[in-house]
C-alpha cells in the first residue's frame, strides 16, 4: 500500500494540477468560477480537518469556529482598524493558531464523545460571541469586508481569485501529503492505530494531537479569512454548528485518511446545494440523507472505497 | 549497578491492591523474569514500569533518574520498551511501518522539515527504513517486510511487537507473555530470540507463565503472589524456595484434587 | 428571599426540568448503546409540532399530545432500526455523524411538513399567572415541573422494579453478561430509543405553551440537554436530572444577574469546564482502560 501511495501522490497531485489548470475551459461564466472558488476554499479546510479526523483519529465538531474567527479576525482588522489585508490575514491566522493551542491542550486529553462535545461547545461559544459582539462584528447581520490587496492592487474578479485559490489548494495538498509521509505522520497514524502502544514507543500523544489540531485550525482560519475577503461579506453563520457539521461531512464522505478524498468530499458537498438550488427547500433533507447513506453504505468514504475496488492489494 | 529500582511500589484500584509494597532491583544485564499465578499483578506491574499506570504509592528509579508518575513517553525516552500481552499492533500500517514507528524517538524532525520535505528528511527516512528491515530480519520476520500487518499470523505479530520495541533502542525491554498462545516450536524461537537480545546487551524483563521457559532462560526471578513479593533471587534459588513451591504446588495440588 | 431571586429560581427550575427530560433521553440511549443521539432535540421538536398540527385538526389537547408522543416514539424506533443498528460496530466518529445526519434530515422534513413559523400551544390549565412570594409563575410552569417529577419517578420505578427496566440496566452495565442471561440487546436498544423519543416529545409538549415551538427548536434544546447530561455525568439517570436542574438554575441566575445575551454561552461554558476538569460529571465516575 505504501508503494501505491507514492505513485498516488505524484499522480494525484499532477491530476489535481491538471484539473485546476484546465477547468476554466469548462467554466462558462462567473457563477461557475464562484462555485469552483468555494470548492477550493472548503477543500483547504477539509484537508486540514482530514489530518485531524482521518489520520489522527480525533474529531472536531467546532472547526467552523476557527473558520469564522479567521474570517472575522481579518475582516475586523482591515475594516475597523485599517490594516493591510495580507497582514490582517496573517495576524488572524496566527491568533487562531494560538487559541487552538491554548484550547487544544486541555481538550485533547479527552477522547471519543467527550472530545466531540468539547469541540462542539467551543465552536458554539465562538459563534455566539461573534453574533453578540455587534459593535465589533456587526452582529447577526454580519459585516462587509474590504477586498484582498496584494502590494496595493486589489484582487478582484473571479478569475484572479480562482488562480489564487487553486495555487493555495495545491500547496495545502502538498503540505498535507508531506506531513503524512513524515515520521510525524507515522506517529499520527500510530496514535490512531493504538494510542497505548504509541505512547509506549515514545510518542507524546497529547502533543501530537495538539499539533494536528493547531495545524488544521490554521488551514481553517486561512480559508475563512480568504473567504471573507473574496465574498466581501461575512456573517456569524459561517462559524455555526451547522457549518462545522458540513465540514465534517465533507471529510467523512470523501474518505477519512485520504487527502484527495477530502478534496473530493469538499467538491461534491459544496456543489450539491448549488445543484439543488432549484430544490432549495429540500436542501436539508438531501444533506441529512447523504450523510446517513454514506455512513451506512460507504463507511470508509467515497475515495477509499473506490481505491479499494480498483487498486491492487499488496499481499505477501 | 541496577538499571531499574522499585521502592515500596503499590497500585490500588478502587480498594483492591493489585500491587503492594514491591521492592526490587533489575540489573542492567541479563534476563529478569517476573512470575506468579494469574491475578498476581504481573501486568499491572509492567504497566507501572512503563508509566501507563500511576503508582498509588512508592517510587521508580530508572538509570539513576526518578520516573515515578511520569507519562509513558517519558519512560520510553529514558529507555524502557515493552510488548503487550494483548497485541497492540498498529493494524492500520504495514509491518515495516510498525517497526519504523518504533524509531520515533530517534528521528525527531521538526514540523517545518516534515511539511516542507527537507532533503535531510529523505535521507533520514531511508536510514530508518534500512534499520527497520534489519530489525525485522533479527526477529526472523524478514519475509514480512512488505506485508500489511493485519494479514500476519499471531506468532509473527508477537515478534513484530518485539521488533518495534527494539527499534527504540531500549536499555530495558519488558516482554509481557511473549510465548502465550505459541506452539512449542515457536516458543523455542522466542527463547532463542531472548538469548540473542540479552547477548546484544539489552536488559530483558520477562513476564511468563511457562515455567520451563522462565527457568531455562532467566538469570534472576521475581515471584509475585497477590501483588506482593514472594521471593526474589537466582532461578535455582527461587525454584527451591519453599514459599514458592507452596504457592505453586499447593495451588496445583488443589487444582488437581 | 428577594422576589427577583425567586423569579429567577422558578424560571430556572422550569427550564431545568425540560433540560432534565432531554438529558434523561440522552443518558438512556447512551447507556444501552454508547451512542450520543444528536437527534434527541428533534424528538422534542416533533412532539410539540405534531401536537400543534393535531389540535389544528380538531383533536382535544390530551389526545393530540398522546398521539404526538406515540408518533415521536415511532420516529425514535425507526431511527434505531434503520440507522443506528446498521452502523453499530463503527467508530465513534461514524456513530456521531449518523445521528447528526438524522437530526438534519428530521429538521429538513419538519420544515417541509410544517413551516418555519413559531407556533403556540394552548396552556394545559390556562394562562393566569400565579403569585408566589412576590414572584409570578404561569400555571404551565407548574405543569412542567410537576410532570417532570412524575416522569422521573415513573422511570425510577421502571428501571428498579420491573423486569424490563432491570434488563435494560443490566445491559448498560455489561452487555455480554446481559446477552448470556438471555436479554435481547437489540430489543433493549429499540426500547431505549423509543423511550427517549417519548421523553423528548413530552418535554416538547410541556414547554411549547411557554416558549412556542417551531421546526428548529430542537437544535438548542438538544445541545443544552446534552450539556446537562454531561454536567450530571453521562449515563447516569440521577445525574441527568441533577444536571438538567442545575443547568437551568445556573442559566437563569446568570441571565438575570450577569447578561442575558450570553445566556446560551453559560450552558456550553459549563459543559466545557466539566469536560476539562471533571469528565465524570457530578455523579459519574471515570473508567479505567485495561491494557
Amino acid at each position: 500500500m505504501r508503494a501505491g501511495l507514492l505513485t498516488a501522490r505524484g499522480g494525484g497531485m499532477l491530476a489535481l494540477a491538471a484539473v485546476i489548470a484546465l477547468l476554466p475551459l469548462a467554466l462558462a461564466n462567473n457563477y461557475f468560477y464562484d462555485v469552483a472558488i468555494l470548492v477550493g476554499l472548503n477543500a483547504i479546510v477539509c484537508i486540514g480537518l482530514n489530518l485531524l479526523i482521518g489520520y489522527a483519529g480525533q474529531i472536531s465538531l467546532g472547526h467552523a469556529g476557527f473558520f469564522g474567527l479567521g474570517a472575522y479576525g481579518s475582516a475586523i482588522l482591515t475594516a475597523r482598524f485599517g490594516w493591510p489585508p495580507l497582514a490582517a490575514l496573517a495576524a488572524a491566522t496566527t491568533g487562531v493558531a494560538l487559541l487552538a493551542w491554548l484550547v487544544g491542550r486541555p481538550i485533547l486529553r479527552l477522547r471519543g464523545h467527550y472530545l466531540a462535545m468539547a469541540t462542539l461547545g467551543m465552536g458554539v461559544i465562538i459563534s455566539i460571541v461573534l453574533s453578540n459582539e455587534d459593535e465589533l462584528t456587526g452582529g447577526p447581520d454580519g459585516m462587509s469586508v474590504p477586498p484582498l490587496s496584494l502590494f496595493g492592487h486589489a484582487l478582484s474578479g473571479e478569475k484572479a481569485w480562482y488562480w489564487l485559490v487553486g495555487a493555495l489548494l495545491l500547496l495545502a495538498v502538498w503540505l498535507s501529503l508531506n506531513l503524512i509521509e513524515s515520521p510525524g505522520g507515522r506517529a499520527l497514524r500510530a496514535l490512531h492505530g493504538s494510542e497505548t502502544a504509541a505512547e509506549v514507543v515514545g510518542i507524546d500523544s497529547v502533543r501530537q494531537k495538539v499539533m494536528v489540531f493547531v495545524l488544521s485550525a490554521v488551514f481553517a482560519a486561512l480559508a475563512g479569512g480568504l473567504t471573507a475577503h473574496y465574498s466581501g461579506f461575512i456573517t456569524p453563520g459561517r462559524a455555526s454548528f451547522l457549518h462545522s457539521i458540513e465540514l465534517v461531512t465533507m471529510v467523512v464522505f470523501g474518505g477519512m485518511a485520504s487527502t484527495f478524498g477530502a478534496v473530493v468530499g469538499a467538491a461534491v458537498l459544496t456543489m450539491l446545494p448549488q445543484l439543488l438550488a432549484v430544490l432549495k427547500d429540500y436542501e436539508m433533507v438531501v444533506f441529512g440523507a447523504v450523510m446517513m447513506l454514506t455512513l451506512i453504505f460507504l463507511p470508509k468514504g467515497f475515495v477509499p472505497t473506490l481505491a479499494a475496488r480498483f487498486a491492487p492489494r499488496e499481499r505477501k | 549497578m541496577s538499571l531499574l529500582r522499585a521502592e515500596a511500589l503499590s497500585k490500588e484500584f478502587g480498594g483492591v491492591l493489585a500491587v503492594q509494597a514491591l521492592q526490587f532491583e533489575i540489573p542492567a544485564q541479563g534476563v529478569y523474569s517476573i512470575i506468579g499465578p494469574n491475578g498476581a499483578g504481573k501486568t499491572t506491574l509492567l504497566n507501572l514500569l512503563t508509566g501507563l499506570y500511576r503508582p498509588s504509592a512508592g517510587h521508580i528509579w530508572f538509570d539513576g533518574r526518578e520516573l515515578t508518575g511520569r507519562a509513558p513517553h517519558h519512560y520510553a525516552a529514558a529507555g524502557v520498551g515493552r510488548t503487550f500481552q494483548n497485541l497492540q499492533i498498529f493494524f492500520n500500517m504495514s509491518a515495516l511501518e510498525n517497526v519504523m514507528v518504533g524509531r520515533y524517538l530517534h528521528e525527531r524532525c521538526s514540523l517545518a522539515a516534515a511539511l516542507l520535505r527537507f532533503p535531510s528528511l529523505a535521507r533520514a527516512e531511508r536510514a530508518c527504513r534500512a534499520e527497520a528491515l534489519e530489525l525485522l530480519e533479527f526477529v526472523g520476520l524478514g519475509k514480512y517486510a512488505r506485508a500489511a500487518s493485519d494479514g500476519m499470523p499471531y506468532g509473527a505479530l508477537k515478534r513484530l511487537e518485539i521488533a518495534r520495541a527494539l527499534a527504540a533502542r531500549p536499555k530495558l525491554l519488558l516482554l509481557d507473555e511473549p510465548a502465550a498462545g505459541l506452539n512449542p516450536t515457536e516458543t523455542q524461537e522466542i527463547v532463542r530470540l531472548i538469548q540473542r537480545l540479552a547477548a546484544r546487551g539489552v536488559a530483558v524483563v520477562l513476564v511468563e507463565h511457562n515455567m520451563k521457559l522462565v527457568m531455562g532462560v532467566s538469570d534472576r526471578v521475581l515471584v509475585l503472589d497477590y501483588g506482593r513479593k514472594l521471593a526474589e533471587g537466582s532461578a535455582e534459588s527461587v525454584r527451591r524456595d519453599p514459599k514458592v513451591i507452596e504457592a505453586y504446588l499447593g495451588r496445583e495440588a488443589q487444582a488437581h484434587a | 428571599m428577594s422576589p427577583q431571586l425567586l423569579q429567577y429560581l422558578l424560571s430556572g427550575l422550569t427550564a431545568g426540568s425540560i433540560y432534565a427530560l432531554v438529558a434523561l433521553g440522552f443518558s438512556i440511549i447512551y447507556n444501552s448503546s454508547n451512542v450520543i443521539n444528536f437527534a434527541q432535540g428533534e424528538f422534542v421538536m416533533i412532539g410539540g409540532m405534531a401536537t400543534v398540527s393535531l389540535i389544528k385538526v380538531g383533536l382535544p389537547l390530551p389526545l393530540a399530545a398522546a398521539l404526538a408522543i406515540a408518533a415521536t416514539t415511532l420516529v425514535g424506533l425507526a431511527l434505531e432500526k434503520f440507522a443506528v443498528e446498521r452502523v453499530r460496530g463503527e467508530s465513534v466518529v461514524t456513530l456521531i455523524i449518523i445521528t447528526i445526519g438524522a437530526s438534519i434530515l428530521l429538521r429538513g422534513l419538519a420544515s417541509l411538513v410544517w413551516d418555519k413559523n413559531l407556533h403556540p400551544l394552548p396552556a394545559f390549565s390556562g394562562d393566569r399567572p400565579i403569585a408566589i412570594g412576590g414572584a409570578t409563575i404561569v400555571p404551565q410552569s407548574l405543569w412542567v415541573i410537576g410532570v417532570t417529577l412524575a416522569a422521573v419517578a415513573a422511570l425510577r420505578w421502571f428501571f428498579n422494579s420491573t423486569l424490563h427496566g432491570k434488563a435494560m440496566l443490566a445491559t448498560s452495565h455489561n452487555r455480554l453478561a446481559a446477552q448470556l442471561m438471555g436479554i435481547s440487546v437489540r430489543r433493549v436498544l429499540l426500547v431505549s430509543f423509543g423511550l427517549s423519543a417519548a421523553l423528548g416529545a413530552l418535554a416538547g409538549i410541556l414547554i411549547a405553551p411557554i416558549t412556542f415551538t417551531a421546526w428548529d427548536v430542537g437544535v438548542m434544546l438538544g445541545l443544552k440537554g446534552f450539556a446537562a447530561a454531561i454536567l450530571g455525568g453521562l449515563g447516569s439517570g440521577p445525574g441527568a436530572v441533577l444536571g438538567g436542574l442545575a443547568l437551568g438554575l445556573l442559566e437563569a441566575l446568570s441571565a438575570g444577574y450577569v447578561s442575558s445575551a450570553y445566556k446560551d454561552v453559560i450552558a456550553f461554558g459549563i459543559m466545557l469546564a466539566v469536560l476539562i476538569l471533571m469528565p465524570g460529571g457530578l455523579v459519574g465516575h471515570r473508567s479505567v482502560e485495561r491494557v
